[in-house]
């Protein structure tokens, strides 16, 4: 497949990994502990697991996987708001597939769906707004999740919709943007990072400026980073060139998609639609000072909260999930006391084991071979 | 070989409405005037001289072919019902006959249960049963028997349909899903994923403008030749629902041996894989309607490999890896980089990922 498979190539990989391998060993931390470099993004951990990537490093680097699977972060209170708006007679509930099955306290979309609402899974925003057109007498809402990848597209969607005057149409919306998260993270004081592969798609829309401080304040390497194999071996390999040179830059390796400056248009239409709310609870992380977006009020009449009446109650994730550890890298998804045990892909207690960009998931379904083998 | 007396003909009923209505559910003249014009129309193999309740076969006739009976049952759902490459009619009969064929069966009789919802055109039933009647003709099978219900709207989506089985094992054939032994080798027939992919695309609610037609085919010929070529093959079954990945997990268990296949050599088609890239899903778990994976005793599959390279519906034959002595149960995929990956059953349903 044209510019797929040229990403994808095993003698590069082999080439790039000896050269991690070599280089690794120069480096002083690797004398003490593992060189601890965090991937952000739920579609690097997909696809270090998928590749097996995890496997062909040298033990001198160890993978973390942060919180930046959109599906996963989503807080229990917010599933329940979305079944009970899904449950609403008379409303379309239109989400993307891998958010069906996130467990709410009572239930997930997929079981609201068994027991009779109207859920319906789309591909995008646009199609969410295409049902509103096709189905005038009911009411459409859209759940918008996602970090700055998707926010773009659900704004310029709710800006169609209202050029196109569709008032059937709205959104749920649990938008979260990335960079407060990695700013608590690296205020967390229980943990070692040396660097980190920055989210290639949020940069394609948000560019590479906004990490600045992760250089300039916090001393750490960043690589943005593509998501195919060879993109992955090569941005740890930068993040390990810097870390040897004593360098704490933010480097782009994914610059044939995600510009430095951005994507003017998306940022524009991001900038009309949303503001910032004042905090947002992430599951596992707990709140988050600036890190969600609501429709600012000139779109108050595209913004279910407002249109319906959601119960909006905070629920606590269960006692015994260990998804913040997870999430923040300081434990690895089999050391949670409920690992595989009371938490599986079939019986979910945490997000992280919900989409198979959660680290729990992808590790019980993919990875951790030697891990695995081993316990 | 004609089992089924076909007797002097008498006259079909007509229906003259353009759509199903309940009163062609309710066992009366309207009821048999669909069937006449719908089914026994369509396939001419019906005892429809002397309509009995039941099909009459001859044992003698079966027992000549082998020594063990084969008899399977599937339900067909399926949205849209025509699809590139297909119809619903044309998978029922398939499917069937291909669970059959995969237990070294030769497929010989179906059933053909049709739930219909009030509404449907009575041309698109007609365009089914027709497709039906011409796969049956090709894959040497008839179907001898049938029923039809009416449901109200809203009860059924359009149309299911469940076909039962029945076919002969040859003599000396045994094939089993506990027969994989450490050093076997696993085959396939060709590319991996065309059918779900087609599905997906066909529902037209993505918008992606694709030409991906589904692989729906009788293989019980490609099954027959392949058999004869390699007779110690140990196991094969058609990779549907649950894919490939849902196939050698089914047999690494049962066998408990270790499954290694390679990425590099798994071959699936460039569109399939990128639809697989833009929606987040995984090939090896989309669903195949005439794709097999074949475990063969190593000395066997180079002749297995060539028999089917050699038939048309096997000429994208290939090796795709082999059973081992590592952990019992456990399927293992080799990457493209080199990597090693766990290929696991799937939990539900595969979900598209947002982004």
């Amino acid at each position: 497949m044209k510019y797929v498979d040229e990403f994808r190539d095993g003698e590069k990989a082999g080439v790039l990994l000896a050269e991690i391998e070599k280089l690794a060993a120069t480096i002083d931390i690797a004398k003490q502990r593992p060189i601890h470099i965090m991937e952000v993004c739920g579609g690097h951990t997909h696809s270090i697991f998928r590749y097996g990537i995890e496997g062909l490093l040298t033990k001198s680097i160890e993978l973390v996987h942060g919180p930046g699977c959109p599906v996963c972060v989503l807080p229990m209170g917010r599933v329940d708001d979305a079944v009970a708006i899904a449950e609403q007679p008379g409303v379309i509930f239109a989400t993307f597939g891998d958010a069906m099955r996130v467990p709410g306290s009572r239930k997930s979309l997929l079981q609201a769906k068994a027991d009779g609402a109207d859920v319906r899974m789309v591909y995008s925003p646009m199609d969410a707004l295409e049902l509103a057109r096709r189905h005038r007498d009911r009411e459409v809402v859209f759940f918008g999740i996602g970090f700055e990848t998707t926010m773009p597209s659900t704004a310029l969607t709710v800006l169609q919709a209202e050029s196109d005057g569709i008032g059937n149409f709205s959104v749920f919306c649990n938008h979260i943007t990335i960079v407060p998260t990695i700013k608590a993270i690296l205020d967390s004081p229980d943990l070692q990072l040396d660097g980190f592969l920055g989210p290639g798609h949020v940069s394609m829309v948000i560019g590479t400026a906004p990490y600045d401080f992760i250089a300039s304040y916090y001393r750490k390497p960043m690589v943005v980073a593509g998501f195919e194999p060879l993109d992955v071996l090569l941005s740890i390999l930068m993040v390990l060139r810097q870390i040897k040179d004593g360098r704490a830059e933010v480097e782009n390796q994914y610059a044939r998609i995600a510009p430095a400056g951005g994507n003017a248009p998306a940022l524009q239409a991001v900038a009309r639609v949303y503001e910032l709310r004042e905090f947002f609870e992430w599951r596992g992380l707990g709140s988050v000072d600036h890190s969600g977006v609501r429709f600012r009020k000139d779109y108050a009449a595209f913004d279910a909260e407002r249109r319906f009446a959601v119960p909006n109650v905070k629920i606590a994730d269960p006692k015994s999930c260990q998804c913040g550890e997870v999430l923040k890298g300081v434990l690895k998804p089999w050391q949670c006391r409920v690992f595989g045990s009371a938490c599986t892909p079939e019986t979910p207690l945490g997000a992280l084991m919900v989409s198979s960009e959660g680290a729990c998931a992808a590790y019980y379904q993919y990875g951790g071979i030697k891990t695995r083998g081993a316990a | 070989m004609n089992v089924v007396p076909i007797m002097r003909q008498r006259r079909l009923g007509a229906v003259h409405v353009p759509t199903v209505t309940l009163a062609h559910g309710g066992g009366g003249k309207a009821m048999k005037d669909l069937v006449d014009d719908v089914f026994i129309a369509a396939f001419d193999d019906f005892p429809f001289a002397a309509p009995e309740d039941q099909a009459r076969l001859d044992l003698a006739a079966l027992t000549a072919r082998g020594d063990r009976l084969a008899f399977t049952t599937d339900s067909y759902v399926v949205t849209p019902l025509f699809f590139p490459g297909g119809d619903i009619g044309k998978l029922a009969v398939c499917g069937t006959v291909n669970d059959l064929a995969v237990g070294g069966a030769i497929p010989l009789y179906l059933s053909c249960a049709a739930i219909v919802e009030e509404g449907v055109p009575i041309d698109l039933l007609k365009k089914v049963a027709a497709s039906m009647a011409l796969t049956a003709r090709a894959a040497d099978v008839r179907i001898v028997t049938g029923d039809t219900k009416v449901v109200p709207r809203g009860a059924c989506d359009k149309l299911f349909i469940t076909t039962t089985g029945i076919g002969v094992i040859r003599t000396g054939v045994d094939l089993g899903v506990d027969r994989a032994r450490p050093g076997d080798v696993v085959l396939v027939n060709g590319m991996l994923g065309d059918h779900g992919a087609a599905i997906l695309c066909a529902r037209g609610d993505m918008a992606l403008d694709t030409q991906i037609a589904s692989d729906c085919a009788a293989l019980h010929d490609l099954i027959a030749t392949l058999l004869r070529a390699a007779p110690g093959i140990r196991f094969m079954r058609d990779a549907t629902r649950g894919g490939l990945a849902t196939v050698l997990n089914e047999v690494a268990a049962a066998s408990q041996v270790a499954i290694d296949i390679d990425e590099a050599r798994t071959p699936i088609r460039d569109d399939v894989k990128g639809f697989c890239e833009i929606l987040g899903l995984d090939p090896l778990y989309l669903a195949n309607e005439g794709k097999i994976a074949v475990i063969a005793p190593p000395e066997q599959a180079e002749a297995a490999l060539a028999a089917m390279r050699a038939h048309p519906l096997g000429t994208g034959a290939v090796a795709i890896g082999h059973a081992g002595a590592g952990e019992p149960g456990r399927v293992t995929m080799r990457t493209l980089i080199g990597g090693r990956r766990i290929v696991d059953m799937l939990v539900g349903e595969q979900l598209p990922r947002i982004c």
